[in-house]
């Protein structure tokens, strides 16, 4: 059977540099950075204490205080972004088949504060287990794709998709094959997180996997850099609203771009060291030029995983040389992790986001905190250091990688 | 207004979102107030909290009215 074409027809984002789509771009292209001291607990015992939060983000502006309160942040997040994609795609709701529109949503944790809280309030109790009923239901994952559905009536396959840090990532590339294979005529994909809890930040500092430059937060996410030292956490959404060509251009939607393949593959080496050479990532990025029929020298631009870690992003450059070979130096490469730090779920679907917006933008956001050279990586790759680049983007990809060994990586066209 | 029954009508309010002018004896929380099987489960468990008491499940059933709510409560203490 053939398969279906699939573009881009709306987009939302929620994230620590902008709460709109617009502010999210216009902070990717000004190079600002999202990190800044916690404000949501008292950090004085941590190694880390600073995080890229949202900034000024308020749910009861969004939601009624009735609907929010049954929303772990996660969820809460998820509903702002979708709901801004949903508009942004001018979809009719009235007219849509709703029970061909799905929404496969990205979370690597899900309701990670509800969690914590319900748990310390059972620690701090006489052993009665007092829990709340919606401590259930608000934290597990799969609940925010729920929540857009039973808000927007969308009937069609629902749920959530989990790898850790690829999960918004694995998300997409579901939406796109149940597209393709005529499942469904529109889904609403993405991801969403709020790990930014005293759990998360004091489970991932243990790790050793956080950034702790604690004097200079904005500074901290500095991915290719030498004296990088581990992610800055980050939190918030990401909106995708993938749609059947066809289906979109006869409501003479807006298109974006089309999504012309999914790649995914494990390292099958470790819980949470990327392999030394790559072979995972290198696979990855192969089997999604070849889901996507392009050849490697028809990529313009790759949104790398890149979060600023040691040992994660040297071995995905050198994976990119094995794939691009001499094309690799031709490629403009980011991360754009140095500005909105590391969204774990969400991360898939903002940097997808921003790798839209970019070709749609001919301008690639910058990797910026770079001061000192890293020998191990080859002088010759351009990584978009510090400011942003005119270029004219005809095909873009987007790489992220999951503790597990997940990796996922998509690639998007220029609609002809 | 008894000082039981103003308690508990600002959890109902708090919890349900709902206007403070519904609350009324008569209501009940799924047909008048908006409640879901989850949100009468979290009621009761604020009421036991708010008044350091015990509503066993086999009593909370029967708790379906915000006077019952009250009448059970001034009961209780």
């Amino acid at each position: 059977m053939e398969l279906k074409r699939v573009v881009v027809t709306g987009l939302g984002a929620l994230t620590p540099i902008g709460n709109t789509k617009d502010e999210y771009w216009n902070g990717l292209v000004n190079g600002k950075s999202g990190a800044a001291p916690i404000t949501y607990f008292d950090t004085e015992k941590f190694k880390t204490n600073f995080a890229c939060e949202l900034k000024n983000f308020v749910a009861t502006d969004f939601l009624d205080r009735k609907e929010a309160r049954k929303m772990d942040r996660f969820t809460q997040y998820a509903m702002v972004a979708s709901d801004e994609a949903i508009a942004d795609s001018n979809l009719d709701l009235d007219k849509v088949n709703k029970l061909r529109v799905g929404v496969v949503w990205g979370a690597g944790i899900g309701g990670l504060e509800t969690f914590q809280n319900e748990v310390l309030n059972y620690a701090a109790g006489d052993g009665t287990p007092r829990f709340n009923p919606f401590f259930i239901p608000k934290m597990i994952a799969d609940i925010a794709p729920g929540n857009i559905s039973i808000k927007n009536g969308f009937m069609g396959p629902n749920y959530t998709t989990v790898s850790a840090c690829a999960s918004s990532a694995n998300a997409l590339i579901d939406a796109l094959n149940y597209i393709r294979l005529g499942h469904c005529d529109v889904i609403v994909t993405g991801g969403s997180e709020a790990a930014v809890t005293i759990a998360g930040m004091g489970g991932f500092n243990s790790m050793h996997a956080l950034s702790t430059r604690n004097d200079s937060p904005e500074t901290a996410s500095r991915p290719f850099d030498a004296t990088r030292d581990g992610f800055v956490l980050g939190e918030g959404a990401g909106a995708l609203i993938l749609e059947e060509y066809e289906h979109a251009k006869a409501r003479g939607a807006k298109i974006y771009a089309e999504v012309v393949g999914g790649g995914l593959s494990s390292d099958a080496y470790h819980m949470t060291a990327p392999h030394p050479d790559g072979i995972g990532v290198i696979a990855v990025m192969k089997n999604c030029l070849e889901n996507a029929g392009l050849k490697p020298e028809e990529v313009d631009h790759i949104n790398t995983h890149g979060t600023s870690t040691p040992l994660g992003d040297v071995a995905e450059l050198k994976a990119i040389k094995a794939v691009f070979g001499d094309h690799a130096k031709n490629i403009n490469i980011n991360s754009t992790k140095s500005m909105t730090g590391h969204l774990l779920g969400a991360a898939g679907a903002i940097e997808a986001i921003a790798s839209i917006l970019a070709m749609e933008n001919g301008t690639v956001p910058p990797t910026i905190n770079h001061t000192t050279v890293d020998e191990n990586i080859d002088p010759e790759l351009n990584l978009t250091l510090n400011k942003p680049q005119k270029r004219d983007i005809k095909v873009a990809m987007s790489n992220t990688f999951g503790f597990g060994g997940h990796n996922a990586c998509v690639l998007f066209k220029k609609i002809d | 207004m008894s000082d039981i029954a103003s308690r508990v009508k600002a959890i109902i309010v708090d919890k349900l979102g709902v206007d403070e002018n519904e609350v009324v004896n008569e209501a009940s929380f799924t047909n008048d107030l908006g409640a879901d099987s989850l949100d009468t489960v979290e009621l009761i468990m604020e009421f036991e909290k708010e008044f350091d008491i015990q509503i066993p499940d086999d009593q909370a059933e029967n708790i379906a009215t915000v006077g019952q709510a009250v009448s059970y409560i001034e009961a209780a203490k």
